[in-house]
């Protein structure tokens, strides 16, 4: 009965634990790529700064469509489309889990806003920003 | 033989009308495809991954709203999609570009596609869903404060705002909802 109660308390762990893992091998491998130490701050502040966007001439931020807080929703600039919040709190099992995912919204978001990739520390330093809210 | 005869006639003056009121049936709203039976306006999506993919930013346009050419265009060009980035890697991509032109506007056929490949020029390859000659027309009667300015819509492109069936591929006006106004009937 005990290990029964231990698997499923486990199990109900997972899913959390899940995408705390890959939230850590990422960062695991990013530091491979010869990155220091990450920082929640340098994140939020490169979150937070507005660029002038190369096609449109428009300011922008992550906050365009993130909102100004993580925990909140935000919503697509063009379509209004809700996004689900970026906070690791807030977070439910689905979200942030999937590195090919994360990749992938990192390259074109990276691109949208900063006319540019982002760099391993940039992305990395993202990472700390989500998991610190 | 006179009985025979008049029989015959009977029988296909019957057959006649019947397949005529078919016919004005079908054509008092070109959604409705008789009073029987009710037919998706574009087949619905069938895609998993089109529609996560392409459906986390938008409505996930159903691939009959475009021809083949269209949509080998639009998978293309993702790093400047409408103004946004929405790269997506090669096997993904090609996946859903296979999946786009096997159920595309000129590669299934259906009836409300035929309709709309005529509304484009073979020369034309067009991108922008909402501003097909065909899309034009049916919106026409439309006034602007429902569409454009109304914040709850926006824009033709946001399908779902009205058609409250669109992502089951259902368009006809009987299931449109305006935001603020609320049905459409004219």
């Amino acid at each position: 009965m005990k290990t029964v109660t231990i698997i499923l308390l486990c199990m109900a762990a997972l899913p959390v634990s899940a995408s705390e893992a890959v939230i850590a091998q990422m960062q695991s491998s990013y530091r491979a790529e010869g990155t220091t130490g990450f920082s929640a701050e340098r994140g939020e502040s490169l979150w937070r700064q507005t660029q002038t966007q190369q096609t449109s001439g428009k300011p922008v931020s992550c906050t365009t469509c993130h909102s100004g807080n993580l925990r909140d929703a935000g919503s697509h600039i063009r379509t209004g489309k809700r996004i689900e919040p970026m906070a690791f709190s807030m977070a439910g099992a689905d979200r942030l889990n999937d590195p090919e995912k994360i990749e992938k919204w990192f390259l074109r978001n990276c691109k949208w806003t900063l006319g540019r990739e982002c760099t391993a520390q940039e992305k990395g330093d993202f990472l700390s920003y989500f998991l610190s809210r | 033989m006179n009985i025979r005869i008049l029989a015959g006639t009977v029988v296909m003056a019957a057959a006649v009308t019947l397949s005529v009121s078919g016919i004005a049936f079908a054509d008092r709203d070109d959604d409705d495809r008789g009073i029987f039976k009710r037919t998706a306006t574009v087949p619905a999506v069938t895609s998993k991954l089109y529609a996560a993919e392409c459906g986390s930013c938008h409505f996930a346009y159903q691939p009959g709203w475009l021809p083949a050419r269209s949509w080998k265009k639009m998978m293309g060009t993702l790093d400047q999609h409408f103004g946004e980035n929405a790269e997506l890697g090669q096997q993904s991509g090609d996946a859903i570009t296979r999946y786009l032109v096997a159920e595309s506007a000129d590669v299934r056929p259906n009836r409300k596609s035929r309709k709309i490949l005529r509304s484009i020029g073979p020369d034309e390859t067009p991108l922008r869903i909402s501003t097909l000659r065909y899309m034009l027309n049916k919106h026409d009667e439309i006034p602007k404060r429902f569409i454009e300015g109304n914040p709850k819509v926006g824009s033709r492109a946001n399908c779902a705002a009205c058609h409250s069936e669109a992502s089951n591929g259902y368009f006809n006006e009987h299931g449109v909802n305006i935001p603020g106004h609320g049905p459409w009937e004219d």
